[in-house]
């Protein structure tokens, strides 16, 4: 064989080669979600809908299992340099990875650089900061997010003959009374900091923290529990247990829920993501939803609340094809075609006004009015203390005040001490979680 | 006499080596690693950190919930390993007596060994559940509202129910296997001696016994202290709240779930150290005064 000869097949060969990678020449990515059960199979319908709109990308979605467990295993990942392109992390793991300069790329600049338009007010408002930085630049992409409303069990407010409460005084003094004489459990909650202490502080426009509620920067930021307002309410919830007005069946969300959908409760303070769910479960009784009670002692009128969830963030280290392929995947999931879906089928809010519009064209809040409800508390108006939290090792603060609020209802502390306590654990937290950025 | 071995120096070490680097790699490398790490508050993506030198140890000494898991731990580890050994131990008794079907017996009494840690706390979970387990029920029958998950005192009571029920078949199989070695003269020159079964067996049986016994009291520590965690994170269901919680699992807690990794490398160096204590403890002193035969 001659070197001609050679030279021609290789050359043929190459050229093959080049033709078939032409052809497949997608960009994969990929994204790490804790979505499980129902949640995960529509966030696999979204990803087959991004594959199938275009041919230039494709987006794989891996579920990583809980939430502490999927950002455990991005941050593995990252420091041994396999990270996702993607990956879905929870509110109170926010302040980590946003602490972290270098470990993202903050989804309004990887937007912008990508051509893809970006306006932060399209967002509605009660979504618009909580994942941004205090210049108010987005660094997370809001995803599923949820704010905490009060489900009632329509049977139980008619046999007791009430209305669903607007504040916790009428609860204490109308509701409950006429719930319990009814033979009901009046309200159980289902995670005591995000529904009794984070959303207590935006429902009141109470600081929750200092530095601009941590946003100002880790260093010298404290937790702000210890105070007259926060005490009053936790008193008020020990004396409801005592007097059968509130169940308590352990620390896990589901127990509580599970309370509420066996018809033994009258008002559950729940996740609006969870609207979705429970239509689908055909519960024994009819249920629908109203915004988070407030104290009328402390405001007069309910601020709107802080989002629960989670975002969604594009890890650094990345090739620029595959950061254009994430950048059109938001620009996919913002889309309000997609949010729509992602809110009709789930119960997240959509968090683009557009989507919101569309969802009221399409009549999906005449079918069913409870669905609007997180939505509109989502909106209504705004405060100082109301964008959001930012506050580091705040998985550990949640379990140090998931410990003292369980202790409080227990009987194993006092309010006072309960609190002093998680001011106490807490600052420890935050004063050490500001030496890791050192 | 010629001692049998190896006529070349490299061949053993050459043999040996495989076994050495999974020691190394796995065991002496992580180890060296949460001991640096211990004296470091780092971001756990790894842009930052301090050297605060034994700061996450005082932090851990000066804090009375620490105390509390340690407290706890240690009672754990007591109950477990004395309920597992003295069940499995009169379970073998009774079954090395067993004439008739006795592979049944013995078969059934193993079983459990096969239930892997967080299967064996679903099950708890199962049994224990506040409005509708079998367990719950019972005591509630008796007066005793069972609420797991709420209740502090409640949720350890099943966190070492589940513990021990877990761990019995394998300390049985060990005492049957034990009982059974007894050489049958013995046990007959014993029943000449003397006609009342219990003398017989704390005077013959249970200091023939103690071999076993001590090896399968420092499997039993072992496992009370570290194994458990699958029970015990499945019956606190993930979020601890203020259920009780061992120090293995507070590791997890802090390193895992909060990623506060000086913290948690600070709480697995003192483990170590405890085992290792725990360890030279046990064969210094109590070896000594056993005799293998």
């Amino acid at each position: 064989m001659t070197i001609k000869t050679t030279s021609k097949i290789l050359g043929a060969a190459t050229a093959f080669t080049l033709l078939g990678t032409a052809a497949f020449a997608e960009t994969e990515i990929t994204w790490w979600h804790a979505m499980g059960g129902d949640l995960g199979e529509t966030v696999n319908e979204i990803a087959a809908g991004f594959n199938a709109s275009q041919d230039e990308y494709k987006i794989t979605p891996v579920f990583k299992g809980s939430y502490e467990e999927t950002l455990t295993s991005g941050i593995a990942a990252f420091r041994a340099g396999e990270q996702p392109n993607i990956l879905q992390v929870f509110d109170a793991g926010s302040a980590t990875v946003i602490g972290a300069k270098g470990a993202t790329v903050p989804v309004q600049d990887l937007l912008s650089e990508n051509g893809v338009d970006f306006n932060i007010e399209d967002y509605i408002s009660g979504v618009r900061y909580f994942y941004a930085d205090n210049a108010g630049k987005m660094i997370g992409m809001p995803f599923n997010s949820s704010s905490p409303i009060m489900y009632f069990n329509e049977q139980a407010l008619e046999a007791a003959g009430v209305e669903a409460p607007v504040t916790y005084e009428e609860f204490e003094t109308v509701t409950a009374p006429a719930l319990k004489a009814a033979g009901y459990v009046p309200l159980v909650q289902s995670h005591l900091p995000w529904e009794f202490a984070e959303n207590f502080f935006s429902r009141h426009n109470l600081p929750f923290a200092t530095n601009d509620n941590g946003y100002d920067g880790s260093e010298g930021t404290k937790i702000l529990v210890n105070t007259d307002e926060f005490k009053m309410h936790w008193t008020h919830v020990k004396q409801w247990l005592d007097d059968g007005y509130f169940g308590f069946y352990g620390t896990g969300w589901n127990d509580n829920q599970a309370q509420f959908e066996q018809g033994k409760v009258g008002l559950w303070i729940g996740s609006s993501g969870s609207f979705g769910g429970l239509m689908k479960k055909d519960l024994p009784f009819d249920f629908s939803a109203t915004n988070l009670p407030f104290w009328s002692s402390i405001t007069e009128e309910g601020y709107q609340t802080f989002i629960g969830g989670a975002s969604l963030f594009a890890m650094s280290g990345k090739s620029a094809e595959e950061n254009k392929a994430t950048a059109e995947f938001f620009r996919y999931l913002t889309s309000p075609e997609v949010q729509y879906m992602w809110h009709r089928e789930t119960g997240y809010v959509p968090i683009t006004t557009a989507a919101y519009e569309m969802a009221k064209a399409d009549g999906h809040y005449d079918r069913f009015p409870a669905a609007e409800t997180g939505i509109k508390q989502l909106m209504l108006t705004s405060g100082e203390n109301t964008k959001g939290y930012r506050m580091g090792f705040y998985v550990q603060i949640r379990d140090v005040e998931n410990r003292e609020f369980s202790r409080i209802l227990s009987g194993e502390t006092t309010v006072d001490d309960a609190m002093a306590t998680i001011e106490k654990e807490g600052n420890e937290l935050l004063a050490r979680f500001a030496k890791t950025q050192g | 006499m010629k001692r049998a071995g190896f006529s070349t120096k490299w061949l053993p070490i050459l043999l040996l080596l495989p076994q050495l680097l999974i020691i190394a790699i796995f065991f002496y490398w992580p180890a060296l690693h949460a001991v640096t790490s211990s004296f470091y508050l780092q971001d756990p993506f790894g842009f930052g950190q301090t050297f605060v030198g034994l700061e996450n140890y005082t932090h851990l000494t000066s804090s009375v919930e620490y105390l509390k898991v340690a407290k706890f731990t240690v009672l754990f580890t007591v109950l477990v390993t004395f309920f597992s050994l003295a069940l499995a131990l009169l379970f073998a008794v009774k079954a090395d007596k067993v004439l008739r079907g006795a592979k049944t017996y013995r078969t059934l009494l193993m079983w459990v060994y096969a239930v892997a840690p967080p299967v064996a706390g679903f099950i708890g979970l199962l049994m224990f559940n506040q409005t509708w387990g079998p367990l719950s029920d019972l005591f509630k029958f008796f007066g005793w509202d069972f609420t797991l998950g709420v209740n502090y005192f409640d949720t350890a009571f099943a966190m070492i129910v589940v513990s021990v029920w877990k761990q019995v078949p394998v300390n049985f199989i060990f005492f049957l296997s034990g009982l059974q070695s007894i050489p049958r003269s013995v046990r007959e020159a014993a029943l000449l001696d003397n006609r009342s079964g219990t003398r017989r067996f704390w005077d013959i049986t249970f200091p023939l016994l103690a071999p076993t016994g001590f090896f399968l009291l420092i499997t039993n520590i072992t496992y009370s202290l570290f194994d458990t965690f699958g029970v015990i994170d499945t019956l606190n269901k993930g979020e601890p709240g203020n259920n009780p919680m061992t120090l293995v699992y507070k590791v997890f807690v802090d390193g895992f779930r909060g990623n506060d990794l000086g913290g948690s490398s600070a709480q697995s160096v003192i483990l170590m150290i405890l085992v290792l204590a725990l360890t030279v403890f046990q064969f210094r002193l109590i070896e000594r005064r056993i005799h293998y035969t």
